[in-house]
């Protein structure tokens, strides 16, 4: 049984705010890893507290967000779901990166070349 | 990424300066972007806003860092873009630490010599202590987020805008759950130090390494994987207030260095000879009796004396008399509104239940059992069914394995009520409560692993917590 991931999509991107999420991608990773389904839901409006009745019906055991209110946070923890908070990047890279047990709260994925002074 | 030079200002003074150096002074969040509104520089304060380091999110777009609620729809640099002049507006942002606060926002256009645009500037403005003015003194059952009708709660209440307006370090004790971290915020909120950074650390939740580096920061090079230089808790905290959480798991070699910037206000950097002078209101909070610590050794007097100046004593939620009713009437109406239900209150039944419940978690654990009651109830009163079960079930009677007549252990709930006058706290509590578990079980440490419903690491571990490990190993008692 793979376990269903959700993460809060703004187009191709995590979304920045958990609150603010108007679109989710449910996915599910089998336990050797690659990903097995990937839906895609837009909700009717931002709903913090929709978002977490949803997480909490369709059985979700790992979310995938940008920022998260603490009591958001704390309550999907103390109903034994995973957050990955402040995960920056495209959405699709952090799923992958999650698929191989490589993503972690915080993570930033944004390629960050161009006209920055990176040196 | 190992770079941290953010450029130099050249031309406005004799010699070139850093622009950090420049920046870094203000208490206003900075954030300078380049023209696709990724992020090029963070000052402190932006940093201290944010949760985030100007080395890690260099790069990355200005909306996935400030997190603010108008990045999508209105975002305010496109504002200042397409008008080419500065543009303000309140919002508010989501941080690392999952807070929300409220913010002004201003954005401008950065141009070139030639007039070429290049980027923009931001600056991030805190605004929760004009938004949240506290309620007045007379108004006693509130002090911002705090709530209470007791007289224990008036006095404090009656304190805190003293005590707020001075700098001197402040330790909160209380049981778990009393509102510690609340009252440290609150304490902030109505200083003059509001519109400075509020910055938190657990002392216990980070090993003594990482923590005298997230308390005082590093240079590059300091140890290995100091890849880049580090600014401290304490340098964040300029100008604002530094709260120490669980002081008590203060690690005593970093209770000396503490103790050394209490004295001097200045931060030196793991790896660093030169110092940085901050000014930093220190507030600590702990569970732990601190004296008896000083007595036994594991932490340092000094230290105590040094944090005692002001002292703030939580109570106990079974202390508190009517404010349970209050709480749970308040926390009933936060949680209906946020589920959407059509509760109208709890029954008699279940209320005289909450009332008499001793609490040992305190606010924290009323405020969870109503939430969970809320979350569970479908509609109407909360009956004794919408309860957590530990409330409510019967005591689960523990045989000692000879199913000996009157030798069951009450369950840890009714325990405590039975222990409720004699003024012990929960560590004391279930101190107790493991040493008579240990002998029903005739010294056998799984046997009172089963009893008391833990895991055997579980047990062992609170064993060793309560300094149980020796005198268990010399009892004269049967191993199995």
């Amino acid at each position: 049984m793979g376990k269903k991931v959700l993460i809060t999509l703004n187009e191709n991107d995590v979304a920045p705010r958990f609150d603010l999420t108007t679109e989710v991608l449910i996915t599910t990773l089998e336990a050797d890893g690659p990903v097995a389904e990937d839906k895609t839901i837009v909700l009717a409006h931002a709903s913090p507290e929709d978002l977490c009745q949803l997480i909490l019906n369709e059985g979700i055991a790992i979310v995938i967000c940008g920022g998260i209110e603490e009591e958001f946070f704390e309550y999907l923890t103390w109903k034994k779901v995973q957050v990955l908070d402040s995960v920056m990047g495209p959405w699709d890279r952090a799923r992958d990166r999650l698929a191989q047990g490589d993503l972690k709260a915080g993570a930033i994925l944004f390629d960050r070349t161009g006209e920055i002074a990176l040196a | 990424m190992s770079s941290t030079s953010f450029g130099q200002i050249r031309g406005l003074f004799r010699s070139p300066v850093d622009l950090p150096t420049l920046l870094d002074g203000l208490s206003t969040g900075v954030i300078i972007t380049d023209r696709v509104r990724r992020v090029v520089f963070l000052n402190s304060a932006s940093e201290a806003l944010t949760g985030f380091s100007r080395v890690d999110v260099r790069g990355v777009p200005c909306c996935h860092v400030l997190r603010a609620s108008v990045c999508s729809r209105d975002c305010v640099i496109a504002g200042a873009e397409k008008s080419n002049a500065p543009v303000t507006m309140e919002a508010d942002i989501v941080n690392r630490e999952h807070r929300k606060i409220p913010v002004r926002l201003s954005a401008a256009p950065l141009h070139d010599t030639q007039g070429t645009l290049v980027g923009f500037l931001e600056t991030v403005e805190d605004i929760r202590t004009s938004q949240e003015t506290c309620e007045s003194i007379q108004n006693v059952a509130t002090f911002s987020q705090l709530i209470g009708r007791s007289s224990k709660m008036k006095e404090l209440f009656q304190l805190i805008p003293v005590v707020a307006q001075t700098d001197s370090s402040l330790l909160i004790t209380g049981e778990t759950g009393t509102g510690k971290d609340v009252l440290a915020e609150v304490i902030h909120k109505a200083s003059d130090r509001s519109e400075g950074a509020f910055i938190k650390i657990n002392c216990g939740a980070l090993p003594e390494t990482l923590l005298e580096s997230e308390l005082f920061g590093h240079r590059k090079g300091a140890f290995t994987g100091a890849v880049s230089d580090k600014a401290g808790r304490l340098r964040l905290a300029h100008n604002g207030t530094l709260y120490l959480t669980e002081i008590g798991d203060l690690p005593l070699p970093l209770q000396v260095k503490l103790l050394t910037f209490l004295d001097d206000k200045i931060v030196f950097p793991l790896g660093s000879t030169s110092g940085f002078q901050a000014d930093v209101r220190v507030i600590a909070a702990t569970h732990r009796n601190l004296e008896q610590m000083v007595r036994e050794s594991h932490f340092r007097q000094d230290l105590l004396f040094r944090l005692n100046v002001v002292r703030f004593h939580l109570p106990p939620l079974r202390e508190r008399g009517e404010d349970i009713g209050l709480l749970l009437d308040h926390f009933l109406k936060i949680f209906t509104v946020r589920f959407g239900k059509h509760i109208k209150d709890f029954s008699r039944q279940v209320r005289h239940l909450l009332l008499t419940y001793p609490y040992p978690g305190n606010v924290r654990e009323l405020r969870n059992i109503v939430e969970y009651a809320t979350s569970i109830c479908p509609s109407g009163m909360i009956e004794s069914d919408h309860l957590p079960s530990y409330l409510v079930e019967e005591p689960v009677i523990f045989g000692n394995g000879e199913d000996t007549p009157g030798s069951e252990t009450p369950a840890p709930a009714e325990w405590l009520s039975q222990d409720q006058g004699t003024g012990l706290n929960w560590g004391a509590i279930e101190r107790k409560l493991i040493i008579e578990t240990l002998l029903k079980a005739n010294g056998r440490r799984s046997k009172a692993a089963q009893m008391l419903g833990w895991g055997r690491t579980t047990l062992w571990r609170k064993m060793k917590q309560y300094g149980l490990e020796d005198s268990a190993d010399q009892a004269a008692l049967p191993r199995v």
